[in-house]
This record gives structure tokens, sequence and C-alpha cells, in this order.
């Protein structure tokens, strides 16, 4: 490991010492930081995992359930029953703060409207009703699913920058102020022997 | 603070979240899709992507990973799943983590 190149004196040793323990100090936080956020990280991408399975199982379902519906109605008649929406959905967005990273923390505002069909039972069959009612049901878990998976991408990018930071302490920052205080230590102990022997030289008393 | 949710996708599997009160963006391929989410990306919070336009756009939708808003979450369509979440778990699991804790059960 290469040393720092720094003039070896008494002051540049006391700068290093001091830089030496803050980057000592900050590596066991960051350290402690990887820790937790693994941690959460592990958490949350089982939560992930689960809510991806049954959005996924649901929606496909779903699909198949309005691709019948489509199928037995007219599509231009379709395309105007569906077109005009009566319900709209409103999410209330925050941010949330994990670890330092803001995440997004997402809430399905409740609707104020009860009859959730924007057409009228004549227009369209009774498959058609099913699959938006469940497309209503599903979109809560929908919308903690993008919250939840927007967390993992975060987290995971954060964990990954975490990661390169206390390596780089550890394996380069710290190593190197070490030795270039052992160098300026050696130096400096080399030169208070050399002056001790010119003394002693200067006085005689070796030879 | 109070957000919208899109959907943008192909066919006609978007037009039931249109009954259900989500504004759709029909988009027949990538390109169109990538116009259409640069455009409404300061509008919407939370935009649905269907699966299948999502799997050539991984690159351009990792630009939105920085900021917690817009979340983009791809969702399968009528055909059915094509593992594109599960991958998009998988690879930040391993770069997370470096190992994998969900999917390989031996």
């Amino acid at each position: 490991m290469a040393r720092l190149n720094v003039n070896p004196t008494r002051m540049e040793l006391k700068k290093l010492k001091a830089r030496l323990s803050t980057a000592v100090r900050g590596h066991k936080l960051l350290k402690d930081k990887s820790d937790e956020m693994v941690r959460r990280f592990t958490i949350i991408i089982r939560e992930n995992k689960r809510l991806r399975e049954e959005v996924e199982s649901s929606l496909s379902s779903v699909m198949k359930q309005f691709s019948i519906a489509r199928s037995v109605t007219n599509a231009c008649e379709a395309e105007t029953a569906f077109s005009m929406p009566s319900v709209s959905v409103n999410v209330e967005c925050e941010t949330e703060s994990v670890m330092g990273v803001d995440v997004p923390k997402v809430s399905l505002l409740s609707k104020k409207r009860t009859d959730e069909l924007p057409y009228t039972y004549s227009e369209m069959t009774g498959e058609a009703d099913y699959s938006v009612k469940m497309v209503s049901e599903l979109l809560p878990k929908m919308v903690e699913l993008a919250q939840t998976e927007k967390t993992v991408r975060m987290l995971a990018d954060e964990i990954e920058r975490n990661k390169r930071r206390v390596n780089a302490l550890e394996y380069v920052m710290i190593p190197q102020l070490e030795e270039t205080i052992k160098y300026i230590k050696d130096k400096l102990d080399e030169n208070e022997r050399a002056a001790v022997v010119r003394l002693m030289k200067v006085k005689g008393k070796a030879n | 603070m109070t957000g919208k949710t899109a959907i943008v996708g192909n066919g006609d599997g978007i037009m039931v979240f249109k009954a259900a009160g989500v504004d759709t963006f029909p988009a027949e391929d990538e390109k169109t899709a990538k116009e259409i989410i640069r455009k409404i990306a300061k509008e919407y919070q939370i935009i649905f992507l269907m699966e299948e336009l999502a799997l050539s756009l991984t690159d351009f939708l990792k630009r939105f990973d920085e900021e917690p808003y817009p979340v983009i979450l791809p969702i399968p369509s009528a055909s059915g799943s094509t593992g594109y979440g599960e991958q998009t778990l998988k690879s930040a699991m391993e770069r997370a983590l470096g190992v994998d804790i969900l999917f390989n059960k031996n």
C-alpha cells in the first residue's frame, strides 16, 4: 500500500492521527449503517415477493376475465362504456426515511362514490362488472406493491453505494494512513537517534 | 401531497383500469411508451407499465430510481407474467446482498 506523500514532521503526524481516528470512527458507523440497511432490506424484499406473487396471480385472472367480457361485447360499445370513469383514484404521496434514504410512502385515498361502474348494467355483461370490481379491490395492493418495489430498488442502490464507501475506508484509506503514520514515526525516531549520536560524538563519549 | 395514478400499456387490458379510475395511456410499442412516460413522469406519481413494454426499457426506467417519485411498477398483462418483476427483484437482491435469499430453494 502506497503511503501518502507528506513531510515527516510532528505537525503532519498529529494531523494524520486525527484523520485516522475520524476514518476509523466513520468506518464503524458506516458498517453499522450497512448492517441495519441489509436487515431492513431482507424484510422488505420478502414482503415485496409476497405482494408481487399475490398481485400477479390476481391480475392475470382479472385480465382473463376482462378479455371474456370484451369478447362478448361490441368493441365500439365497450370503448364508450369504459371511456368515462365515474371514479378517480387518488393516492396520498409522502416520503419516508429508511436509514437516510427517502423512499415513497403511498396510500390510497378512500373513494367517495360507491357505485363504481361507469356504465349501466344494460350496456355491458356481468363479466365486465366482475373485472372492474376486482381491479378496484386489487388497486390498494398494487399501490402497496409499487411502494415496496421502489423501496427495494432504492435501498439496493444505497446499500451498494454504502458498501463501496465502507470498503474504500477499510482497504484504502485506513491502511494508507496507518502506513504513513508509521513512516513518519520511524523517520522522527531515526532523526532523534541521529541527534543523540551526534551529541555524544561532540562530547567525545563515543568514537 | 395528493398524487395521481396512470397506466401505460397496449391492448385492451388497460381499459378495465380506466373503469377503476386509473388514467390510461395506450402505447403499442416501446418507443411510444418511452415518450409517454417521459411526458407524464412529472404529473403522475404512480405509473403502472405493462411488462412487455418494460422489458426493453430497463435502462430508461433505471433513472427513475434516484428519486422517490414517480414510482413505475411493471405489471403483467393479459398474456401472463413474463417473470420480469421477479428478475428485477433478483437483480436488486444480488446487488445489495450478494446472495439469493428468496428464489433458490435447495
